[in-house]
């Protein structure tokens, strides 16, 4: 059986953090760069250029994309054919210690969710999960807040058309505009229970932007939304233009026959997220 | 693109000529200040009816920076949501700030204050901290050090892009 020693663990989940708060998602840059060339609008061409100017001196000089460094959240798939050597839990949470305190990133976590006080980097929240293989894949999302704060579920009816989904998607998308960052990356999830809603739509802002959805019925949907989306006119921070949304991404799941859950979680243009297999 | 500059403190002349949609160079000294100085700045204000120091520029920025590195003036410094502040920035408005940065729509009673005291409320751009941090000459923090990185900061700007966004004739980029 293979053994991987939880120091290992603690290395990648280190770098994975430094690494997607100082450099910008590569899928999410070519989107970036693809929208400059369509925009016509003076601000929000400026607004794309600096963008790109952001990741390249966040990158050169090691400054976080963005000061809000995160709520550090962390995706953990383990393999059955695995024997993991030490605490896995301990070294995720270490891990994330090292690249915030190294790094220099922000203490953005508070204990207490009512009496809040002093604020710190821990601790991260860990979904563990299993697969098939002998590998542990490990993936980070630094969570930042103001998009955070416009997660929103909604119990739709098992007979709700795809139409009602795309105008609760876009209604929202109206009315939050600028707090939230644009252009955004929009998470969408459907089906299994609410919670299973909230995570898949989480899990979606993780996935590459621009690759076509493998369910037909749900690439449509996606499509349709970010057309809809990039129509309103918020524009990159919300000084108009075309370019309101990157990309839309569905993850799906079994559900009930009684509901239809359906969440949006919203990423800003810099959804700080890595992977890495082990 | 051309774009102008702004020297802080505005007079308020210099606020009553701006207009929403315009996009200016910001220049001089703002305060950081976010939920938490905001709140404690409130109470305050509510007891003591004055602030409790003295201000050398009428200019908030709403903003929570990362520490800074070795020879770096100031971490990644973009602006935080705005309406968190709102129910905060009518009495602050009052007291002698008339310019607020941050990200984000605000409350009609934000707006309405604003029109009343002839202030202006511009917006920057979100997730561009790192570049940002560029256009920041001086940081120092200057109240409520307890709080870290939501402590009152004194930043000096050179050319700190910002939108006029809410004018002090109620005029929004919003609607």
């Amino acid at each position: 059986m293979k053994k991987i020693h939880s120091k290992q663990i603690e290395k990648t989940v280190e770098k994975l953090f430094i690494d997607a708060n100082l450099i910008m998602r590569p899928d999410i840059k070519q989107a970036i760069k693809s929208a400059l060339s369509r925009e016509k609008n003076q601000k929000a061409k400026l607004v794309l250029e600096i963008l790109l100017k952001n990741a390249k001196i966040a990158k050169s000089k090691k400054i976080a994309l963005c000061q809000d460094t995160g709520f550090p959240v962390v995706f953990c798939s383990i393999g059955n054919r695995i024997k993991i050597e030490g605490d896995i839990k301990k070294a995720i949470q270490r891990g994330i210690k090292k690249a915030y305190a190294g790094s220099k990133f922000r203490k953005s976590i508070v204990q207490d969710p009512i009496l809040r006080g002093k604020a710190d980097y821990l601790p991260g929240l860990i979904h563990f999960d299993f697969n098939n293989t002998n590998q542990i894949k490990i993936k980070v999302l630094a969570k930042g807040f103001g998009s955070e704060n416009k997660t929103f579920l909604k119990m739709f009816k098992p007979t709700s058309t795809k139409k009602e989904i795309i105008s609760f998607v876009t209604d929202i998308i109206r009315n939050i505009g600028q707090d939230a960052c644009p252009p955004f990356i929009i998470g969408i999830g459907i089906g299994g229970t609410a919670e299973e809603a909230v995570f898949l739509s989480k899990k979606a802002l993780i996935e590459k932007i621009g690759v076509k959805n493998r369910k037909k019925h749900l690439a449509f949907l996606s499509d349709a939304i970010l057309k809809e989306i990039n129509k309103i006119g918020i524009g990159p921070m919300g000084f108009g233009g075309k370019t309101t949304a990157l990309g839309v991404n569905i993850l799906d799941a079994p559900t009930h026959i009684a509901g239809l859950p359906v969440v949006l979680s919203v990423g800003c243009h810099s959804v700080r997220s890595r992977g890495a297999i082990l | 693109m051309n774009i102008n500059r702004l020297f802080l403190p505005l007079s308020n002349p210099e606020i009553l000529k701006l207009k929403a949609g315009e996009i200016y160079y910001l220049n001089g000294i703002v305060y950081t200040a976010r939920d938490q100085a905001h709140q404690k700045l409130f109470y305050y204000i509510k007891s003591k009816n004055r602030l409790p120091f003295k201000i050398k520029t009428n200019c908030i920025y709403y903003c929570g920076p990362t520490p800074k590195r070795q020879n770096q003036v100031i971490g990644s410094c973009g602006p935080t949501t705005s309406s968190r502040m709102d129910s905060y920035t009518p009495i602050l408005l009052e007291k002698g700030f008339k310019i607020f940065i941050g990200k984000g729509k605000r409350s009609e009673e934000v707006l309405s204050s604003i029109v009343k005291n002839k202030g202006v409320y511009f917006t920057t751009i979100g997730g561009a901290g790192a570049f940002l941090s560029t256009k920041v000459k001086k940081c120092k923090v200057i109240f409520y050090k307890e709080l870290a990185s939501e402590a009152i900061h004194e930043l000096e700007l050179k050319d700190f892009p910002a939108v006029v966004s809410i004018d002090s004739k109620g005029r929004s980029i919003f609607n």
